[in-house]
C-alpha cells in the first residue's frame, strides 16, 4: 500500500519531476529576451533540489513502495554530485547558448529530466525502477545531443548515442530477463537471496553477461566505448560536458545496484570482468588519447581511460573498492567541468576552441583560464598536491588491498603514458607562441561563468584537504 | 500439451541475435536500425511473458507495459533524430554517416 510516508521518502524527485514541468511551461509564456528567467528558475529549482536530498536525509537506509525505491547514503552522495554538476553546466552554458542562437527553454527542461531520470536510476530497489531511470536519463540526452538543429556533426553524434544507447538498454535488459527467469523475482533484494538456491544457474550467469556488457556500455570501458569520442566531438560543448558528467556517476549507482545489491553472490563471475574491461580501458583510452588533434576528442579517450580506474575500484567487490569507485567518480566529474568550462570561456561566436592548437599561447593571451586548465589538465593526470592524486591513490590501494596487484601496476603504467597528453596541453598552452592568424578570445567573459569556474578550478586544489572526509562519507554509504 | 518454456526461450534468443546482427550487417537505411531495436526490445518481452506464465508471478507482465511504453518513447525520439540527419545531410545511409571518425 502507498502511504504519505512512501511519499515522503521520494519527496525530492517528485519535487524535480514537478518542478521541470512547470519550468517546460513556464518558458512556454514568455518572450525570447526574457529567457535568462528561466535560466535563473533552472538554477534555483535544482538549488532547491540539492537542499530537499540533504535536508530529508534519513540517517539510515529507507525504502518506499515495497523497496522499489531505496533511499540510501550512497545515492544521495550521487544525487548531490548530479546535481552540483547540473548547476555547474547551466551557469557555464549560458553564454555559449546565447552565442549561437541555442539559449533556448529545452535545453533547462531536457537537462532536469535527465537528472531525474539519474536520481531515480541511482535509487533504484528493483529492475523495473533501474530500468526506468535508465531511460528516463538517456532519453533526453539524445534530444540534448541533438540540440544544435542546424549542425550535421550534432545530428551525426545523437543518431550514434541513440543506437548505441538503445542497444545497451536492449542488452541490459535482455540480461534482466534471463535474471529474473532464474530467479523469479524483480526485487534486488531477492534476486540476492534467491541466487544461491535457483535451479538454473547457467541462465543466471548468462545473464550476467548481458548486464556486465550493458554496464560497460554505459560507462564507455573498452571494447563498449566506441560511440563516446564521437559524441563528445559531435555535441554542443555545454552537452559533452553534462555527457562527460553525469552518465559516469549514474553508472556507478548502476554498476553498484545491479551487481553487488542483485548479484553480489556471483562476485567471483564478475569481478574479472570488470579487472579485463578496467585493463582495456586504461591501455586504449590512454593510448589513442595521445592520437587526438581535437581537445574534446581527446577528453573523451581520457575518460575512457578514467572509466578504468573506476572499473578498478569495482573489481575489487569489497566496501573499500565500491567506495573508492564512488569517490573517484565524484571527483572525475567535478575535474572534466573545469576542462570543459575552460573552453566554454573561451569559445564566442563562430570559433568553438575545440582544437588543442586553439590554447596555443593561451597563458599570454588569458593567464586565468590557462591556469585553470592547467589544474584540470595536472588533477586528471594524477599530480599531487591536487584532488585528481588521492582518488587515484584511494583506487590503486583498494585494487591492492583486493589481490590485484597486476591491475594496479598496468594502471600506473598506463597513467604515466597518460601523462604525456594531458602536460602536452600544458606545454601548448605555457610554451608555445600564438598563431599570428589567432582568433583574438572573447572580448570579456560572462561574471557568472569566470567565478564558478575559478571556484571550480581551485576547489581541486583545496578538496585534497577534505578527501580525508569524503571518502570516510562514501565508505559510511557502503557500510565499511 | 502445452508449449514448453525452453522452446520461448530459445525463441527469444533467436529473435535478439536477429536483432543485433541487424544493427551490425545493416549499412544502408537508419530506419532498419531502429527497427532492429524495436525487434530486440519485443524479444525481451516474449522472454518476460514466457518466465512470467511459467513462474506464475505476474511482475514480469508488468515489466513489459513499461518496456512497451518506453518503446515508444524511444522509437519517437529515434525518428526525430533520423529527420533532422535527413534534413541536415540529405540521406539516412548508414554507409555515409562518417564524419566523425577516429
Amino acid at each position: 500500500m502507498i502511504s504519505l510516508n512512501d511519499l515522503l521518502v521520494l519527496l525530492p524527485e517528485l519535487y524535480l519531476t514537478a518542478a521541470a514541468c512547470l519550468v517546460l511551461l513556464f518558458d512556454v509564456f514568455i518572450n525570447d529576451d526574457q529567457r535568462d528567467a528561466t535560466h535563473w528558475v533552472g538554477i534555483i529549482v535544482m538549488l532547491v533540489a540539492i537542499f530537499l536530498v540533504i535536508h530529508g536525509q534519513p540517517p539510515q537506509t529507507v525504502t518506499a513502495f515495497g523497496g522499489m525505491f531505496v533511499r540510501d547514503h550512497m545515492a544521495e552522495i550521487l544525487k548531490v554530485t548530479v546535481l552540483i554538476a547540473t548547476i555547474l553546466m547551466f551557469v557555464m552554458a549560458r553564454p555559449w547558448l546565447k552565442d549561437r542562437k541555442l539559449f533556448i527553454g529545452e535545453f533547462y527542461s531536457l537537462s532536469m529530466f535527465s537528472v531525474l531520470g539519474v536520481m531515480l536510476l541511482v535509487s533504484a530497489g528493483s529492475l523495473i525502477t533501474l530500468y526506468l531511470g535508465l531511460e528516463l536519463f538517456s532519453l533526453p540526452a539524445f534530444a540534448l545531443v541533438a540540440l544544435n538543429r542546424e549542425s550535421k556533426l550534432s545530428s551525426e553524434a545523437a543518431i550514434k548515442f541513440f543506437v548505441l544507447g538503445a542497444l545497451a538498454s536492449g542488452l541490459l535488459l535482455f540480461g534482466m530477463s534471463l535474471i529474473y527467469g532464474a530467479t523469479g523475482t524483480l526485487d534486488l533484494h531477492r534476486i540476492f537471496a534467491s541466487v544461491g538456491t535457483t535451479p538454473h544457474p547457467h541462465l543466471l550467469q548468462f545473464g550476467l553477461v548481458f548486464l556486465v556488457v550493458g554496464i560497460g556500455f554505459e560507462f564507455g570501458a573498452v571494447p563498449f566505448h566506441m560511440w563516446l569520442p564521437d559524441v563528445y566531438e559531435g555535441a554542443p560543448t555545454p552537452v559533452a560536458m553534462y555527457i562527460s558528467a553525469v552518465p559516469k556517476l549514474a553508472a556507478v549507482g548502476l554498476a553498484y545496484r545491479l551487481l553487488q545489491v542483485g548479484l553480489g553472490p556471483l562476485a567471483g563471475d564478475w569481478h574479472m570482468m570488470l579487472a579485463i574491461m578496467a585493463a582495456l580501458s586504461l591501455a586504449v583510452g590512454n593510448v589513442v588519447a595521445i592520437a587526438q588533434a581535437n581537445f574534446k576528442r581527446m577528453l573523451a579517450y581520457s575518460t575512457i581511460s578514467h572509466m578504468g580506474f573506476v572499473f578498478l575500484g569495482l573489481a575489487n567487490p569489497t566496501p573499500e573498492g565500491y567506495a573508492s569507485a564512488l569517490f573517484y567518480a565524484v571527483c572525475f566529474a567535478l575535474m572534466e567541468t573545469v576542462a570543459f568550462g575552460v573552453i566554454l570561456a573561451l569559445a564566442r561566436k563562430g570559433f568553438e576552441c575545440e582544437m588543442i592548437d586553439d590554447l596555443k599561447g593561451l597563458n599570454r593571451r588569458s593567464p586565468w583560464f590557462a591556469g585553470m586548465m592547467a589544474i584540470a589538465m595536472f588533477s586528471l593526470a594524477g599530480i599531487p598536491p591536487l584532488w585528481g592524486f588521492a582518488a587515484k591513490v584511494l583506487v590503486l590501494k583498494s585494487a591492492i588491498d583486493g589481490g590485484m596487484l597486476w591491475l594496479a601496476i598496468v594502471a600506473i603504467i598506463f597513467s604515466i603514458v597518460g601523462l604525456f597528453y594531458y602536460l602536452r596541453v600544458v606545454k601548448v598552452m605555457y610554451f608555445d607562441a600564438p598563431d599570428e592568424a589567432a582568433e583574438p578570445l572573447a572580448a570579456k567573459t560572462d561574471p557568472a561563468l569566470r567565478w564558478l569556474l575559478s571556484i571550480n578550478g581551485l576547489g581541486l586544489i583545496a578538496m585534497i584537504g577534505f578527501s580525508g572526509v569524503l571518502y570516510a562519507w562514501c565508505q559510511a554509504a557502503f557500510g565499511a | 500439451m502445452s508449449i514448453p518454456l525452453s522452446w520461448y526461450v530459445v525463441f527469444a534468443t533467436v529473435l535478439f541475435c536477429i536483432s543485433i546482427a541487424g544493427i551490425f550487417i545493416n549499412r544502408k537505411n537508419v530506419i532498419v536500425l531502429l527497427m532492429c531495436i524495436e525487434l530486440m526490445l519485443l524479444a525481451v518481452n516474449t522472454n518476460f511473458v514466457a518466465f512470467s506464465r511459467f513462474l506464475a508471478n505476474p511482475a514480469g507482465q508488468v515489466f513489459v507495459f513499461f518496456i512497451l511504453t518506453v518503446a515508444a518513447a524511444e522509437s519517437a525520439i529515434g525518428l526525430a533524430i533520423v529527420v533532422l540527419m535527413f534534413r541536415n545531410r540529405r540521406t539516412i545511409n548508414v554507409d555515409e554517416i562518417d564524419t566523425l571518425r577516429y
